[in-house]
């Protein structure tokens, strides 16, 4: 029987995943944008198993808003590497340090 | 529809309106309709503001208490609203230097006014995060908005993603506060709080002031603020410095008094830990920059330090003391960014260094007196009202018995003042560097004058100050 702490476990571990992809990729800017995917569906996972074992709407009308603004925070997120890419030519993360300090 | 939910709600649908009636403006008309948009923009903040001696201003729940309309919410919409016009205002003549300004910029400010408005106004998790979103998406497109400066991509970039992953972490606690208690809203929160807390709201509330850590830019998430700062262009980093500050502040307040009051053991070590970080490494990290928008960066991060020594109070009387704090903070920074965006050589292109400043009292005298001022009521030397703000936030916190946090915040605002004494050591006492362009816009002298007349003089408005700041503290239950 596949119970609330099952979901939550699988929540955690993408939610870690999706914090480590940030912090350890050295690579690639894009694996990034998909990271922070993870982090918002890991928490979609979390509101709606919640919403299911509490029997209250509430958590799953919030997973929806989180989708909703994971579509407008994806769209600019991209825009933005687009204008990085033009100015720099390179969207390695290693190279994103014109300011430091 | 909830009429009186609506009228509530009135500045947020003014700004709304006008935001998606400019946009069209804008899109329309192109580019040569900045200025018109720019203005229309403005009158929508007063207006908006206006809107606040209303219902709008103190009408009480509204949309069965996703929303509130109250003093606090009022304070610091003031704030905002301010903030978001000063931006507007300063921000044609230095994209002028450049590229002349885009039409979306009032806009974008517009839309992050309006998500501002709603963080203040939250009393339910679902609408902190709209408001949050709002704010953050159209920031992450002002961070970037000259194009073609590398600097201002990558500064786009680094808020893009630090941001996110602040929401994340953010929307994280509040999945695991809505499982634990079984609510969104702030009151259902306190409730179930109210009988101990459960590890499971534990690791929520952590959680949830680690994302609003991130967003007031406190150490140690305080990482993406000086790159942004400085990458930003400077109108934009004056907003940045000031409006979403008072915004996120305003929520991590109301969350943590409204939602959590019950826990204030629990998060009160946090808050003083968090504070005592930002004021020691916001100090001693600006004394070896070279580069002034990085310098006002780790300066901001000392500030919400101190505004956080009186949350860390947890009583009226602390956020009583934030909300004065954060008001007067919001002017000083305000008047050192405009002081910032008059540092034009004489092609009028901006400069940034430091050294640059040597020798400006003999050619600039009104501007080095100015930043004179803002850096000795940054510094909180007395009788400036940055003195006046520190004050506050330290004797709230020796009322509430934080005798030794305010020991160490006082200690450690000496460090602080080392590096603005160090401006103005450089505007006075050194050799003169090439000199700057002439002021050339009476409107930034203007708001200069009266930045500096309010930090200088402000012991006049401290009645008023205390009145509506005591009044935003008892409007939280």
């Amino acid at each position: 029987m596949i119970g609330l702490q099952h979901y939550l476990v699988v929540s955690a571990i993408l939610f870690v995943l999706g914090v480590l992809g940030i912090f350890i990729n050295r690579k690639n800017i894009i694996v990034i944008l998909m990271s922070i995917e993870l982090i918002l569906l890991a928490v979609n996972i979390n509101l709606v198993a919640f919403s299911a074992f509490l029997g209250d709407l509430v958590g799953q009308i919030f997973s929806m808003f989180v989708l909703t603004v994971a579509a407008g925070e994806a769209a600019i997120g991209l825009a933005i590497l687009v204008i990085y890419f033009r100015s720099r030519g390179t969207i390695a993360v290693d190279d994103v340090n014109r300011m430091k300090g | 529809m909830d009429t009186a939910s609506l009228l509530m709600t009135a500045p947020e649908l003014i700004l709304t309106g006008a935001g998606l009636i400019l946009m069209l403006i804008a899109a329309y008309a192109g580019d040569g309709s900045a200025r018109l948009v720019s203005v229309l923009a403005v009158a929508a903040l007063a207006v908006a503001g206006v809107s606040l001696t209303g219902i709008a201003g103190h009408g009480g729940d509204a949309f069965d208490g996703l929303y509130v309309a109250d003093a606090f919410a009022t304070f610091g919409k003031v704030l905002i609203y301010v903030s978001a016009a000063v931006a507007i205002i300063i921000a044609p003549r230095f994209f002028a230097a450049g590229r002349a300004i885009r039409a979306e910029y009032p806009v974008l400010i517009l839309f992050a006014t309006v998500g501002m408005g709603l963080m203040v106004s939250a009393r339910d998790m679902l609408t902190v995060y709209i408001g949050l979103e709002l704010n953050s998406l159209a920031a992450y497109v002002l961070a970037s908005f000259m194009r073609q400066d590398s600097r201002s991509a990558e500064a786009g970039l680094k808020y893009f993603v630090l941001g996110a992953l602040a929401s994340g972490i953010l929307l994280y606690g509040m999945s695991l506060l809505y499982g634990f208690t079984g609510s969104t809203s702030f009151a259902g929160i306190a409730t179930a709080m109210g009988d101990g807390l459960s590890k499971g709201e534990l690791f929520g509330l952590v959680f949830v002031l680690t994302g609003l850590a991130f967003k007031i830019s406190a150490v140690p998430f305080h990482m993406w603020t000086p790159d942004v700062y400085e990458g930003a262009p400077t109108p934009v980093t004056a907003f940045f410095a000031s409006a979403p500050k008072v915004a996120a502040m305003g929520v991590t307040v109301r969350i943590a008094m409204e939602a959590m009051g019950s826990a204030l053991h629990s998060w009160q070590q946090i808050v003083i830990f968090v504070a005592l970080a930002s004021i020691i490494f916001g100090a001693v990290a600006a004394i070896g920059q070279t580069n002034i928008k990085r310098l006002l960066a780790y300066s901001s991060i000392n500030n919400v330090g101190f505004a956080l020594i009186g949350l860390a109070a947890g009583t009226a009387e602390g956020v009583a003391s934030v909300m004065s704090y954060l008001a007067i903070y919001v002017v000083m920074t305000i008047g050192s960014f405009l002081c910032v965006l008059q540092m034009r050589d004489v092609n009028g292109q901006p400069v940034e260094e430091i050294a640059s400043l040597s020798g400006l009292s003999q050619s600039r005298k009104g501007l080095a007196a100015a930043m004179a001022i803002f850096m000795f009521s940054l510094a909180g030397i007395p009788p400036l009202m940055g003195f006046w703000a520190k004050f506050l936030v330290f004797d709230a916190a020796v009322a509430a018995g934080l005798t030794g946090l305010a020991a160490f915040g006082i200690a450690a605002s000496v460090i602080g003042a080392f590096y603005y004494l160090k401006i103005i050591k450089t505007m006075y006492f050194d050799a003169p560097a090439d000199a700057y362009a002439p002021a050339g816009s009476r409107i930034e002298s203007a708001l200069i004058a009266v930045c500096a007349v309010i930090i200088v003089i402000g012991y006049l408005l401290n009645p008023l100050l205390d009145t509506a700041s005591a009044a935003a503290a008892a409007a939280l239950q």
